[in-house]
């Protein structure tokens, strides 16, 4: 038994005709390719947390969330009006974009006949609306909500035009989310003579919430970094209130951010990094609940 | 597809003894003839298309322009196993899928001819696909239970179709109904996707039959399955054949001589214009296709001489 497996072992490796070359340059050199495209991007995202983080810190404290701004006093100012300026923009964004987005998705995936030339334009639409600038978005809804529909420059207008920039976005993720529910469930389903409606009501919706949740959210929170948009529709950088309704005048965050930074003095700088690490935050605490959701109600088949 | 190595059953010696007096045509005369491979399951009645349910008359199917079934005219009798055996490609599936208008979820699907269930067109403009499904159930290749727990599985069928009555005993009856009462009891409210697969395509024919269908559709229900879930469902189905009207599209043949009453055997043909398409080749008591196939195309198939 011992001398057999000696011999195994003795015998050159070229006999067995399995041999080859145990270092394949090509082969390292992409994968340390790979490594290093993902270490630009880690490295950089670092950098700017530190610096970020650096220079919030002597102003990162209750003021930031308890104070309202001012102009004169940068010790005494904070970012409460654009903490809650966001906070109603963007609840008020999702719950316009989100019905209408998830809705056009059962639409285009579920009922939609993908041979008919207005549907493949309607999709062809969406796609190219994902990739419209947002700035774009602010002038149209600046021309035709505050001033055309005359709803002015309030949170209404900003959550208006902020939904139709991510609609497209929406719609896209809901409809990969639809499309991943196997296609046996809904046969199962109409075959027990189940209407379409009651086979997305109960089959197809319910499997797809995870992937629907984890798009939007993600959608939503691009809207809430925007500036551009905002910027045409009055989120002007000196509010000292928090919005009050619909038609109440507001800023938000990015827009409070861009003012501060803007300030020749160096405290207002050290403002805008403490507001930048707030908006941060909210940020991480929307992806949070994206990757929770997913966990929690993802579907194995 | 290669049909099955082993060959269809030979006639034993004693059935070869009995013989067939050789009645022509007329399926239903084949009676009280016991054979040792085909003897009828105890307690159940003779082979019989007294009581049609299904009559398919001159059925084409296309898929866009293309004519994947041709021609296809049989009678589908009432509480009757029938089984649909033929190579892939020729249609047997096409051709289950148009009793209960499944085809019609496919874009291009169409049919021309009819397909009459107790006389009445199914694809009459009147008919409500959903009220033929109800009526019509079906049992998919795959097992695909919904990713709830069992009993909601079972109970969705009820539920959609409003069924008035307790759905704990619908459950209950249902999921006996399939025999698998028994080792699911004590965990209701589990997920249905933990079971096994044999388990899942139980629970999958528990809920078809839950909402009362005439009619139970099964389209290659084993082929997912190792041999002891195949022997079970396969024993289910004699049982389910006393109350329901049972078709069965499947590769096995073993499988459709030992179960069915009448089969169907199908084969892909290619006509002058170089178009293939499926044909109904010979539709007989299941005993008369396995023993004395009138068809030379049949007797290659089941005797594995096929292609």
């Amino acid at each position: 038994m011992s001398t057999e497996r000696e011999a195994i072992a003795e015998a050159p490796a070229s006999t067995s005709g399995l041999a080859g070359p145990r270092f394949r340059p090509g082969e390292s050199a992409f994968r340390w390719m790979l490594f290093a495209c993902l270490a630009i991007g880690i490295v950089f995202l670092g950098v700017l947390l530190t610096y970020v983080l650096v220079e919030a810190w002597p102003r990162l404290d209750s003021r930031l969330w308890t104070n309202f701004p001012s102009i004169r006093r940068p010790e005494r100012a904070g970012a409460q009006s654009a903490i809650s300026g966001t906070i109603w923009v963007i609840a008020f964004t999702g719950l316009f974009c989100l019905p209408v987005g998830i809705m056009a998705a059962i639409y285009l995936e579920e009922y939609a006949d993908p041979d008919r030339w207005y549907n493949r334009l309607i999709e062809l639409n969406i796609q190219n609306l994902a990739a419209v600038p947002s700035i774009i978005y602010g002038i149209l809804g600046l021309g035709l909500l505050a001033r055309q529909l005359g709803l002015g420059t309030t949170v209404l207008t900003a959550s208006l035009t902020l939904s139709l920039l991510v609609l497209p976005v929406v719609i896209i993720a809901s409809r990969e989310a639809i499309r991943a529910v196997p296609q046996s469930i809904r046969q199962a389903s109409l075959a027990l003579g189940a209407t379409q409606w009651q086979t997305i009501r109960r089959q197809v919706l319910p499997a797809a919430v995870p992937g629907i949740a984890t798009g939007s959210i993600l959608a939503l929170s691009r809207a809430i970094g925007e500036a551009a948009p905002v910027i045409l529709l009055g989120a002007v950088t000196y509010v000292a209130f928090n919005p009050e309704g619909l038609d109440s005048a507001y800023t938000v965050l990015p827009v409070q951010i861009y003012g501060w930074i803007s300030q020749s003095r160096e405290e207002f700088h050290h403002l805008a990094a403490a507001a930048i690490v707030i908006l941060l935050v909210l940020l991480l605490l929307m992806n949070a609940a994206a990757i929770w959701l997913r966990n929690r109600y993802s579907k194995r088949w | 597809m290669t049909p099955d190595r082993d060959r269809s059953p030979e006639p034993a010696p004693e059935a070869a003894a009995i013989d067939l007096p050789e009645p022509p045509a007329g399926a239903e005369e084949q009676e009280g003839r016991s054979m040792s491979l085909f003897s009828r399951r105890p307690g159940r009645p003779e082979a019989s298309l007294d009581d049609p349910v299904f009559h398919l008359s001159d059925l084409d199917v296309w898929y866009g322009d293309h004519q994947a079934v041709r021609d296809v005219t049989m009678t589908i009798g009432r509480r009757q196993i029938t089984a649909m055996i033929g190579p892939s490609g020729c249609g047997k599936s096409t051709v289950i899928r148009c009793l209960n208008r499944m085809n019609d979820l496919i874009p291009g699907a169409r049919v021309v001819g009819k397909v009459s269930y107790h006389g009445e067109n199914l694809y009459d403009p009147e008919v409500d696909p959903i009220e033929v499904r109800r009526r019509i159930g079906m049992v998919f290749q795959k097992p695909n239970p919904f990713p709830k727990s069992v009993y909601d599985n079972v109970a969705y069928g009820p539920r959609v179709n409003g069924m008035k009555g307790k759905l704990d005993d619908i459950v209950e009856e249902a999921l006996t109904g399939a025999a698998l009462w028994d080792e699911v009891k004590d965990n209701l409210k589990g997920s249905a996707l933990a079971l096994s697969g044999g388990q899942q395509q139980r629970l999958c024919i528990a809920r078809a039959i839950a909402v009362r269908p005439e009619v139970v559709l099964m389209d290659e229900p084993c082929s997912a399955l190792d041999p002891i879930a195949t022997a079970k469902i396969e024993d289910l189905m004699a049982g389910l054949a006393s109350e329901f009207t049972i078709v069965i599209v499947t590769h096995n043949m073993q499988q459709a001589a030992r179960i069915s009453d009448y089969t169907a055997f199908f084969t892909s043909d290619i006509d002058p214009a170089g178009v293939r398409h499926g044909r109904l080749v010979e539709y007989d008591a299941t005993e008369k296709i396995f023993e004395n196939p009138v068809d030379q195309r049949t007797e290659d198939y089941i005797t594995g001489r096929f292609g």
